[in-house]
């Protein structure tokens, strides 16, 4: 039966007529079952809004979980961090204080020795060499005095004019000797002067140094006093810093695959020369896989190196090594290293020379004349030089990756939270919209059977006014 | 958690046994014919520039032949040359170089046939795509696509180009189908028809500027 003749199944002749006994029966239905459709639409939106509540509360409460965790977590880092920060601080100013200021003493004699030659030099400087006699004005009165012809006389006044001028040159040579014997002195004490201020600066510069050092051990100690403390601004700082971690590392891991992909395309075809270039695994080629696994390998390698430098901090049990044997596992990394760059530079080689033989053959099947390539040792060179440096750079993967897994941790925790806390409040949005649809439904409902509902609304108006008046008569009565 | 890890590692290693099966099967063989019968000698120039053009696109493991249609084409001595490219590129391109110097020995010493046994090329390029083993598998006709057999040969049965892809190439316009094109639709269909019936592709590729399409490798 289709819905067409349901529909007339009153009035077949009249389907619009047999519609309207339709419609009326169905609003007859709906007003009888007024009451209970009503409390079924209700609650049934209830139910959804209250679940929907309680999984909202529940995500809110996994997403509260989760921020307590993703703080502790980041706290835990940079606190770790930053005792790491502090201790390599605090090696430094050890090194400063063990290589330099432990040749105070020695210093310190030193400037003793160099102070005590000063002054020893500025005692024997300080003696002024008395003024010579003032014998000009004394010669010169002699020779004022008048002879009278007397030739005694006049010898008698020669001869102390002349001793008195001897005597005058004595003293006046005298005392330009001390004087310079003095300045002699003076002009000694100058080196000295000049190690003592050397010593003196060089010291500075190493108390300024081990003071700039300082400033940074405190704004480290106080943001981990902040860290310690747990404070707001802590988690800030540090969510900041793992993003940009994050997002910097990032980059630098883009450009190191690129730098992957170059040293791949470099090796892949001399390999197919090695493996065998028809061999498959799966829908790759041997040769590229062989190709792929080498360059890893170097990577892997590379990482080693890193971690028993001490330089990255990946792989705890490597740092946790004795001494000696993380030495011989760097030597070990490294030579081997040394190796592989060593068969990459000459598969480079090789690589050239096929690259040299298919584009001759290429030549001569197309019937063009095969001319060698002028020049052609400048690529090869740059390929085998390429093929050696690669490996070594790659190397220096392990610091961003280092960077990258750690910021990874908080970043994930981050989107983690941020998601949940998306899916609580769409979730609480589902909830108030079961919520309205209820109240839309029960309003759409009331309007469907608005006719018989305003007729009841009349009727029991009539019987309350005449019950009303019935309660006035009586109490009149 | 070593449970839960046993089906995955037996997984991963079932994937890479799988994956590491059948190491040919993305190889591909090419047997191409070349009409050696009355005038169409004059066209075999371009037919090798087709065959440098397929040495130089083959890589290592491919197999390549090409052999003549004359009057009697079901015998291994109208294959000119034949080869399996070594794994290692470089034996590959020495192989090249014997294989393009034995196409222009035949080309420069070609004679012409009395009759195209095409039917019987067909079954020999079958024959040795068969024995290649490749996954791709081609036969390139160079032709008129005018079989004259010679009285006695039967060549009236059905040839199994199941997973072949035939391609005519340089199919050349007849005198007589000048008069009458309905000649040369006829003999298209007829071999169209032949190959697609018993499972095989068919395509006509008659402007040879255009043959980059000609191996679809994997």
């Amino acid at each position: 039966m289709t819905f067409s003749e349901i529909m007339a199944i009153w009035w077949p002749a009249n389907p619009g007529v047999s519609a309207v006994i339709w419609l009326v029966i169905i609003i007859l239905t709906m007003w009888l079952a007024r009451t209970p459709a009503h409390r079924a639409i209700r609650s049934f939106s209830l139910i959804i809004r209250n679940a929907m509540r309680m999984t909202a509360r529940s995500v809110t409460a996994l997403e509260q979980h989760l921020r307590e965790r993703n703080r502790e977590v980041l706290l835990a880092t940079g606190m770790l961090e930053t005792e790491r920060y502090i201790e390599r601080e605090f090696h430094r100013v050890e090194d400063v204080v063990t290589r330099d200021l432990s040749g105070y003493p020695s210093l310190q004699r030193e400037l003793n020795d160099q102070i005590t030659k000063i002054d020893k030099d500025y005692r024997e400087a300080s003696e002024v060499p008395p003024m010579p006699q003032n014998y000009v004005d004394v010669i010169r009165s002699v020779s004022n005095i008048q002879g009278n012809g007397d030739p005694m006389v006049t010898r008698i006044l020669g001869e102390i004019q002349t001793t008195m001028k001897h005597n005058s040159e004595k003293e006046i040579a005298e005392f330009r000797r001390a004087s310079k014997e003095r300045h002699s002195l003076l002009k000694t004490m100058m080196p000295y002067w000049r190690n003592l201020t050397k010593t003196l600066v060089n010291v500075e510069k190493k108390i300024v140094g081990l003071e700039d050092r300082s400033k940074v051990i405190d704004s480290q100690i106080e943001k981990y006093e902040q860290i310690m403390a747990k404070t707001n601004l802590a988690e800030r700082v540090l969510s900041s810093s793992a993003m940009t971690q994050f997002f910097t590392s990032g980059l630098v891991l883009l450009i190191a695959l690129l730098g992957v992909y170059v040293n791949f395309q470099l090796i892949a075809l001399p390999m197919s020369e090695m493996v065998g270039g028809s061999s498959r695994l799966g829908p790759l080629r041997a040769s590229d896989v062989a190709a792929l696994v080498l360059v890893f390998f170097e990577i892997v390698l590379g990482l080693f190196l890193m971690e028993s430098l001490q330089i990255t901090k990946l792989f705890p049990i490597i740092g946790s090594l004795d001494d000696k044997l993380r030495k011989q596992m760097m030597l070990v990394a490294f030579v081997l290293l040394v190796i592989f760059a060593g068969i990459e530079s000459s598969l480079a080689y090789m690589r050239d020379l096929l690259a040299a033989d298919r584009e001759a053959l290429t030549q001569s099947l197309a019937g063009v004349t095969v001319e060698a390539p002028e020049f052609r040792w400048i690529t090869t060179v740059g390929q085998m030089t390429m093929g050696f440096i690669l490996p070594f750079a790659l190397m220096l993967i392990a610091i961003p990756l280092e960077s990258f897994v750690h910021a990874l941790r908080t970043v994930i925790g981050m989107a983690a939270e941020f998601t949940l806390k998306t899916l609580a409040f769409l979730i609480r949005q589902v909830g108030n919209l079961a919520s309205n649809i209820g109240h839309i439904i029960l309003n759409t409902y009331d309007l469907i059977i608005f006719i018989p509902l305003k007729i009841e609304t009349c009727v029991r108006g009539k019987n309350k006014t005449k019950s009303a008046q019935t309660n006035q008569q009586k109490s009149s009565v | 958690m070593i449970k839960t890890l046993k089906p995955l590692i037996l997984a991963g290693l079932l994937t890479l046994v799988s994956a590491c099966s059948d190491p040919k099967s993305h190889a591909t063989s090419v047997m191409l014919l070349l009409d050696t019968s009355g005038t169409y000698t004059q066209e075999l120039t371009k037919a090798q520039s087709i065959i440098n053009y397929l040495l130089g696109t083959m890589t290592s493991g491919d197999s390549f032949a090409v052999a003549r249609i004359d009057s009697g084409s079901f015998s291994e001595k109208d294959i000119v040359a034949k080869m399996t490219f070594d794994d290692r590129p470089s034996a590959a391109n020495s192989q090249k170089r014997v294989f393009q110097a034995a196409i222009n020995k035949m080309v420069d010493e070609v004679k012409s046939s009395t009759y195209t046994d095409i039917s019987g090329g067909m079954l020999q390029a079958i024959e040795f795509l068969e024995e290649t083993g490749a996954g791709n598998r081609h036969v390139l006709v160079f032709s008129d696509m005018k079989e004259e057999i010679p009285k006695g040969h039967i060549r009236d049965f059905p040839i199994n180009f199941n997973g072949v892809t035939v391609t005519a190439l340089n199919v050349t316009k007849l005198r007589t189908d000048n008069v009458d094109p309905r000649e040369y639709m006829t003999r298209i269909d007829n071999w169209r028809n032949k190959v697609e019936s018993s499972g095989g592709a068919w395509r006509v590729i008659n402007d040879l500027d255009h043959v980059e399409e000609l191996l679809n490798k994997d």
